[in-house]
């Protein structure tokens, strides 16, 4: 029988405990802010390589940032996508409209409208900027603060508001939290509340176009909050086993609820950099740079569109409001955070850059604000008409047990009755729809 | 309800799934069928064998070792349009899975109101009996009978081990389809120290070629009888049998085939008929399936009850690897409920 090491002799020296590193962010309610650790390099100086370049060529990626448009909002760089000026217009357009959309959201969870609402302020570019480069068929896989695809794509907001609201006319039937839409004829999948559960989905998606010999990509979003689940790296695994074609985006916006980003391993590393231990392309990408998000995700949708596999891109944003209605930020992160973010606001960026173009002024970036609030005014004065949360205008009672399977069996059935019973006691007048 | 088939073979379990696989391949190109060794290998079991030099890597293929993937994939697939069937090469081995299949396949069709459902066939050998220890044996059929938008089936017999399968395959909704292992090669009995029988000496063997179905939520009577129903599924089916065809009782066993949705038609007749109720099931006890079969007969069935409903499970242990025999619920533990059931 052998003998093991001597215990007397453990090379334990004099070392002090282990000790747990427990992760702090940098700031907290009222501190000061000071983002000079943060390595933003200038725009337009990391290199673009060929869309089928091996994925090693995108290890500097991963770690540098592709900015485009500079201090001066000039773009600039190898990366600079190059886009007409009505093409910007229209990103920008999408992005305000995203923003004023929001606004009007959050102040009707307020108003008692609906349950609760959640706003991407600060991240806009994130997705409406990567729609813009994706095809209109191409299937996304959304969390839950990509409304921007959904906009940029052209989506009714009434429907998107029936859907908040709970309505009568909701699509959803009601049965979903505000927010988790689902657009199956805008290519976009239904949200779930489990976090990164679309990773792998957008990979068996992408797995299936393959099969089938299609041209459509997916793309997957998720947070870097998020990317800490099991999920986001199966996901990974896969897209890398079987070269899907999928962009796999990171919205990294510092902020998981009240945890900060060093909770998803922030401090070791940045997100895209999960991309070089799978042996697949990465982009880190300035989040709140609408064509440098543009150029990244036209690169990767390219590169999976000519059988290059996957690229995972990280976002690097900043979450300006709380994580939902139901989050007070104040007491968790210093405001200032939001004032000193070093990257800028998204749509602030590419009014100037049109401006510095000579493709629009501040008159035009105000008219187009009003015409955006009362679009979206009129969108929810068109939904209110189907009702608001809680005020009796919802789907008919009994749609309550359909769709859990495609034909309603016997105990679905007897429950129903109950349920149905179970009202007519409450409210005798009521008669089922 | 079964369609017509003209030539019959005699098959194992194992031959019957196969070919089932083939035959739904072979009708339908959204078929997909993929997970750990079930490629070029076809499977540790055999079931998909030859699946891969038939169909192509493209639709038969090896994947990672990881079943939150698996599942994963399969919801997106299915999402795209194709008809996955993935395997979990152990039942105890789906844990990894389950967000996937409960949070995401199992309300797919609820949460987006029909936009997206997801049609697949998770097939995995699952039960004990092959000194499996505790990682190769659990039976957690009650993990997705709880679970709201899954259906849940198991076949007993390699007949409707292939028409279940293909009722399955073509189901739009998700379902679990759980192999009983123990009796992949022969309809054992639990008489662990006999010898088992093949298959080939059991009438279901006989396996209609090409294409059938059996329908799911439909049980099947084994046997008709008058002095009690026993309530049971996969390999309890045999065990039932073999019990009762010792002690000479005249007993209607239901083979309940679907967990969910149930078939309480045939289970409400029959224990109005007998008076009397035994639910056996392989599975631990405490919150098993058993509790709610038990359940939906007092529901159902009290007025006509003459005895207590008697439940014969696995104990609530994991599975143990020297005492296996100590924890199936064999014939003595069977005989001992139907006995009490007897003088009731």
């Amino acid at each position: 029988m052998a003998t093991g090491p001597d215990p007397a002799k453990a090379a334990r020296g004099n070392l002090p405990p282990l000790s747990l590193h427990v992760p702090e962010p940098n700031f907290r309610p009222g501190d000061p802010v000071d983002y000079s650790f943060l390595d933003i390099p200038p725009a337009g100086l990391l290199p673009r390589p060929d869309e089928t370049c091996p994925a090693t060529e995108t290890t500097p990626l991963c770690s540098g940032m592709v900015r485009v448009l500079g201090d001066d909002h000039h773009a600039v760089g190898p990366w600079n996508p190059k886009l007409d000026p009505d093409t910007l217009r229209r990103m920008l357009r999408a992005m305000a409209l995203t923003r004023a959309f929001d606004d009007r959201m959050y102040r009707g969870q307020r108003q008692g409208k609906t349950s609760f609402y959640m706003k991407c302020t600060g991240e806009e570019a994130t997705s409406v900027a990567s729609t813009y480069a994706l095809a209109a068929d191409d299937m996304v896989f959304p969390s839950y603060r990509q409304q921007g695809v959904l906009i940029a794509r052209g989506y009714p907001l009434t429907e998107m508001i029936n859907q908040i609201y709970s309505n009568k006319a909701d699509k959803l039937k009601g049965r979903q939290l505000p927010i988790m839409y689902s657009c199956r004829d805008y290519n976009f999948f239904t949200i779930s509340g489990n976090l990164a559960t679309q990773y792998p989905q957008a990979v068996g998606w992408a797995m299936a176009s393959a099969i089938k010999g299609d041209s459509r990509i997916a793309t997957a979003w998720v947070g870097e909050g998020s990317s800490a689940e099991g999920d986001f790296h199966a996901a990974m695994t896969f897209a890398a086993v079987y070269n899907a074609p999928v962009v796999m985006n990171v919205v990294n916006n510092q902020w998981a609820i009240s945890s900060f980003s060093g909770f998803a391993g922030a401090e070791r590393s940045t997100f895209a950099n999960r991309a070089v231990g799978y042996g697949i392309a990465g982009i880190r990408v300035d989040g709140n740079d609408a064509l440098a998000v543009y150029a990244a995700t036209r690169w990767a949708a390219n590169r999976a569109r000519a059988n290059g596999g996957p690229t995972l891109i990280e976002h690097f944003t900043y979450r300006a409001e709380g994580h939902s209605t139901s989050d007070d930020p104040g007491a968790y992160r210093s405001a200032h955070e939001r004032e000193e973010w070093p990257l800028g606001d998204p749509i602030m960026r590419l009014k100037r850059h049109l401006i510095e173009l000579g493709e629009w002024s501040l008159e035009q970036q105000e008219a187009m604000d009003t015409e955006l609030v009362d679009l979206v005014k009129a969108a929810t004065k068109e939904a209110e008409k189907n009702g608001i949360l809680g005020h009796g205008l919802h789907h008919p009672f009994h749609t309550m047990f359909e769709d859990v399977y495609k034909e309603l069996p016997w105990h679905l059935e007897e429950q129903a009755k109950q349920a149905i019973r179970e009202r007519q006691i409450k409210w005798p007048e009521w008669k089922p729809e | 309800m079964t369609e017509a088939a003209t030539t019959t073979r005699r098959l194992n379990m194992i031959e019957a799934i196969n070919d089932a696989l083939h035959v739904m391949m072979e009708r339908d190109p959204n078929v997909v069928v993929f997970g750990e060794d079930v490629g070029y290998f076809g499977g540790v079991f055999r079931a998909t064998a030859g699946l891969q030099k038939t169909f192509g890597k493209n639709r038969v293929f090896d994947t990672p070792i990881n079943e939150c993937g698996i599942i994963g994939a399969a919801v997106g697939m299915g999402a795209y349009g194709l008809r996955p069937v993935p395997e979990i090469q152990f039942a105890d081995y789906i844990y990894p899975g389950l967000d996937q299949l409960i949070s995401e396949a199992a309300r797919l069709r609820y949460r987006s109101a029909g936009e997206f459902i997801a049609p697949m066939t998770v097939r995995s050998p699952f039960g004990g009996g092959i000194f499996g220890g505790q990682t190769h044996s659990q039976s957690p059929e009650a993990l997705f009978t709880h679970v709201a938008g899954l259906k849940t089936v198991i076949p007993c017999t390699p007949y409707d081990a292939k028409g279940l399968l293909i009722s399955a395959i073509e189901d739009d909704d998700p379902v679990i389809f759980f192999e009983p292992k123990r009796i992949y090669n022969g309809p054992f009995n639990g008489y662990y120290d006999k010898p088992v029988e093949p298959w080939a000496r059991h009438p279901d063997s006989e396996v209609p070629a090409g294409y059938y179905k059996v329908p799911l939520g439909k049980a099947r009577i084994v046997r008709e009888g008058e002095a009690m129903t026993v309530l049971a599924y996969g390999t309890m089916i045999h065990v039932a049998e073999a019990v009762c065809r010792e002690k000479g009782i005249d007993a209607e066993i239901i083979d309940l085939r679907t967990l969910v949705p149930l078939d309480i038609e045939t289970v409400e007749k029959s224990v109005k008929k007998t008076g009397k109720c035994l639910i056996i099931h392989e599975a631990t006890r405490t919150g098993g399936f058993g509790g709610e079969l038990s359940a939906l007969v007092q529901e159902r069935c009290f007025y006509h009850l003459e005895a207590p409903i008697e439940r014969v499970t696995g104990f609530d242990t994991p599975y143990p690897h020297s005492l296996e025999w100590a924890y199936f619920p064999g014939p003595v533990r069977i005989g001992e409920a139907v006995d009490r059931l007897m003088k009731a």
